[in-house]
C-alpha cells in the first residue's frame, strides 16, 4: 500500500490535499446552509479551494488519480480539514483557523521564488475573502447570541488540538515556521477577542504527534469521506468524464 | 399598495374613501390607471414597481416568480445529491458552480419578488408551509452521475424555453432577472450536453447510463411545460398581461423540436415510440404525456416530494440560531450583516 511516507516528497501534494478535503467538507453544506448568501459564499469558498487543489495537485501528478486513487494513508493533508462539518458554528472555527493559516503561508510563498510562487499569488486573494468571512462570521456568532456565543466557543474548542500541526515543517515549503505560528496565533486571538471569545487554552495536539496528517495518519471520519468521494471513480477504472 | 399609490397618483386621500363622492372619484381614478396600465402592455412597455397595477396582476406575478425562486432553491438538492461523488475534479467544479448559481438565481428572483411588495421570508414560510409550490421536477430523484448531465441537458434545457420569453415579460424587474438568469443557464445547459456527451461516447457501462438517464428524465421534462393549454387555468389572463408569450403547448412542441436533433448528436435515444417528424405540421409529434403522474407528483406525491420538502425546513429551522445571531450583532453594532 501506498503510504504518505513512499510518496515523494512535493511540497504540492500535503497543501494541494489540504485544499481538496476541505473544499469537499464545504461542499457538504450545499442545499443545507442557514441562508441562501450562505449557500452562495460556503460554495465560492470550496470552489475557490478546489481550483487550487485542482493547480497544487496538477504540479504533482494526475489531479485525478491523487484525488481518487490514493488511499486514507496517502493523503498528506492536515487533520483539521478532514473534521466533519458540525454546526455552522464548527465550519466556522474550523474555516477561522485554516483561513488563517493560508492566508500567511500564501502570503510568504506568493514573495518567494519557489514553484509554488505563482500559484499563491493567485490565491492570496481568495484566501483573504475567505478569512474576512470566517472573522465576521466569527464575529456576529461571538458577539450574536447567548446560544450563538456558546456555539461558536464550542466550536473553537473542539478544534483546538488540530492546530498545532498546522506549524510542522513541510518537506520543500520554504517558510519561517515559527514565526508564522505566531502570526497565526495574535491574529487568531485578535478576532476570537473582539467576537467576546476565549482562545482556548489546551494542547494544540491530540494523542497523535502534530503533523500526523502530513503523514498519512487520519482520523476516523476521512476513511468515509473518501470512500464517498472515490466510490463512482473507481466503480469506472479507465474512463473518463 | 396598489391602492395607496392609485390614491395617491388621483389626489385623493385614503382616509375620505368612506364618502359615496369619495368612492365614485376613487372608481374614476381606478379606471384611468386601469386604461394606462393597459396602454402601457399593449405597447409592449415594462410596468415598474412603483407604476399601478392592477391586484390581480401583482398577485399572479407574486406566485409566478416566487414559485421560480423556489424552484430554484430546491433544484439544488438532486444535484448537490452528487457534488460529494463527482466523478473527476472537473465535473466536480463544474457542479459546485452550478449549484452555487442556481442559489444566487433563488436571491434574484426573491428579489423581484419583494419589488411587489412581498417579503423573501414571508415567501419561505409559504413554500416551507406547502401553500407555495416548485417545479415538479424536482421531485424526482438522481440515482446516477449521468443523471447530473440529464438534468442539465433536458431540465435546464426545458426551463430557457419556457424563460427565454419571460426576458420579455411586460413586469420590468422579472424580465431583468430573466436576462441574467437566461444566460447563466445557456452554460449549465452546454455543460450538461457535454457532460452526457462524454458519458455517451465513453464504456459501454457510461453509455447506459447516460441512456437510463434520458429515459428517466425525458417524460418529468416535458411536463415542466405545465398542463395541456385546455387545462392551464392561469395562461389565459398571463398572456392577456404579457406575463406569458406563448402557450404551454406552443412551448413544448418548440421544446421537442430542438431536443430531437440534440438527442441523435447525442448517439442516445428518446423513450417515446410516438415521436416522428410531421411533414405537414412541421413539427415532431410525440406520444401522450401521463398527466395522472404530472398532477400526482404536483399534489405532493411524487417521490421525492417529502424528502425535499423535509431537507429544506431543516436547513432553515436549524439556521435559525445563526440568523438570530446575525441579527443581534447588527443590532448591537449599528450595521446591516447578513
Amino acid at each position: 500500500m501506498t503510504t504518505a511516507a513512499d510518496a515523494p516528497a512535493l511540497p504540492a501534494l500535503p497543501l494541494g490535499d489540504d485544499a481538496l478535503v476541505l473544499s469537499h467538507r464545504l461542499g457538504e453544506w450545499a442545499g443545507h446552509a442557514p441562508v441562501l448568501e450562505e449557500e452562495v459564499a460556503l460554495a465560492n469558498i470550496a470552489l475557490d479551494l478546489l481550483g487550487q487543489a485542482r493547480i497544487l495537485l496538477s504540479l504533482a501528478g494526475d489531479e485525478d488519480e491523487l484525488a481518487y486513487l490514493r488511499e486514507e494513508r496517502a493523503f498528506q493533508n492536515l487533520q483539521l480539514v478532514e473534521q466533519p462539518n458540525g454546526d455552522f458554528a464548527h465550519t466556522i472555527a474550523r474555516q477561522l483557523y485554516f483561513s488563517t493559516y493560508q492566508s500567511l503561508l500564501y502570503g510568504q510563498l506568493a514573495t518567494g521564488e519557489g514553484e509554488l510562487a505563482p500559484l499563491a499569488a493567485k490565491a492570496v486573494k481568495e484566501v483573504a475573502y475567505h478569512q474576512d468571512h470566517a472573522e465576521q462570521w466569527t464575529l456576529r456568532l461571538g458577539d450574536g447570541t447567548p446560544e450563538s456565543h456558546a456555539r461558536a466557543q464550542r466550536g473553537l474548542d473542539a478544534l483546538w488540538r488540530f492546530t498545532g500541526e498546522m506549524f510542522q515543517p513541510v518537506a520543500g515549503v520554504d517558510v519561517d515556521w515559527e514565526a508564522m505560528r505566531a502570526s497565526w496565533t495574535s491574529s487568531v486571538t485578535a478576532v476570537v477577542e473582539r467576537a467576546t471569545l476565549t482562545v482556548p487554552s489546551g494542547p494544540q495536539t491530540g494523542a497523535w504527534a502534530a503533523g500526523a496528517g502530513r503523514q498519512g495518519l487520519h482520523t476516523e471520519s476521512f476513511g468515509r469521506m473518501l470512500a464517498e468521494m472515490q466510490h463512482l471513480h473507481r466503480s469506472h477504472p479507465g474512463a473518463s468524464w | 399598495m396598489a391602492t395607496a399609490a392609485a390614491h395617491q397618483a388621483a389626489g385623493t386621500e385614503p382616509d375620505e374613501a368612506g364618502s359615496p363622492a369619495a368612492r365614485s372619484a376613487e372608481q374614476e381614478a381606478a379606471a384611468a390607471h386601469q386604461a394606462v396600465f393597459d396602454a402601457a402592455v399593449a405597447a409592449d412597455e415594462r410596468i415598474e414597481p412603483r407604476d399601478w397595477m392592477p391586484d390581480a396582476y401583482r398577485a399572479s406575478l407574486v406566485r409566478q416568480i416566487a414559485q421560480h425562486a423556489h424552484s430554484e432553491i430546491i433544484g439544488m438538492q438532486p444535484e448537490a445529491n452528487w457534488i460529494t461523488r463527482a466523478p473527476s475534479l472537473r465535473r466536480k467544479a463544474i457542479l459546485m458552480a452550478k449549484v452555487q448559481d442556481e442559489a444566487g438565481h433563488g436571491l434574484y428572483l426573491y428579489s423581484a419578488a419583494e419589488t411587489l411588495g412581498t417579503g423573501r421570508d414571508e415567501l419561505l414560510d409559504k413554500l416551507h408551509s406547502g401553500r407555495q409550490k416548485y417545479s415538479s421536477i424536482f421531485n424526482y430523484p438522481t440515482l446516477t452521475w449521468a443523471d447530473v448531465g440529464a438534468i442539465g441537458w433536458l431540465v435546464d434545457g426545458a426551463a430557457i424555453t419556457n424563460q427565454v420569453p419571460l426576458c420579455r415579460c411586460s413586469y420590468g424587474p422579472y424580465a431583468r432577472a430573466m436576462v441574467r438568469v437566461c444566460k447563466e443557464e445557456s452554460f449549465h445547459q452546454r455543460q450538461g450536453y457535454e457532460s452526457l456527451l462524454a458519458l455517451s461516447r465513453g464504456t459501454q457501462a457510461q453509455h447506459d447510463m447516460a441512456q437510463d438517464a434520458v429515459d428517466r428524465w425525458w417524460w418529468p421534462s416535458l411536463m415542466m411545460f405545465g398542463p395541456p393549454d385546455d387545462e392551464s387555468s392561469h395562461s389565459e389572463q398571463s398572456m392577456t398581461w404579457k406575463i406569458k408569450r406563448h402557450s404551454n403547448d406552443e412551448l413544448r412542441q418548440r421544446f421537442v423540436d430542438i431536443c430531437v436533433p440534440q438527442a441523435e448528436s447525442l448517439g442516445l435515444t428518446l423513450p417515446d415510440p410516438d415521436l416522428v417528424w410531421n411533414e405537414s405540421r412541421g413539427h415532431h409529434d410525440f406520444g401522450p404525456i401521463d398527466w395522472t403522474e404530472f398532477w400526482d407528483v404536483l399534489k405532493g406525491n411524487g417521490p421525492c416530494n417529502e424528502q425535499r420538502i423535509t431537507q429544506r425546513k431543516r436547513a432553515h429551522d436549524e439556521g435559525a440560531w445563526v440568523r438570530d445571531a446575525a441579527a443581534a450583532y447588527a443590532a448591537k453594532h449599528g450595521k446591516a450583516t447578513a
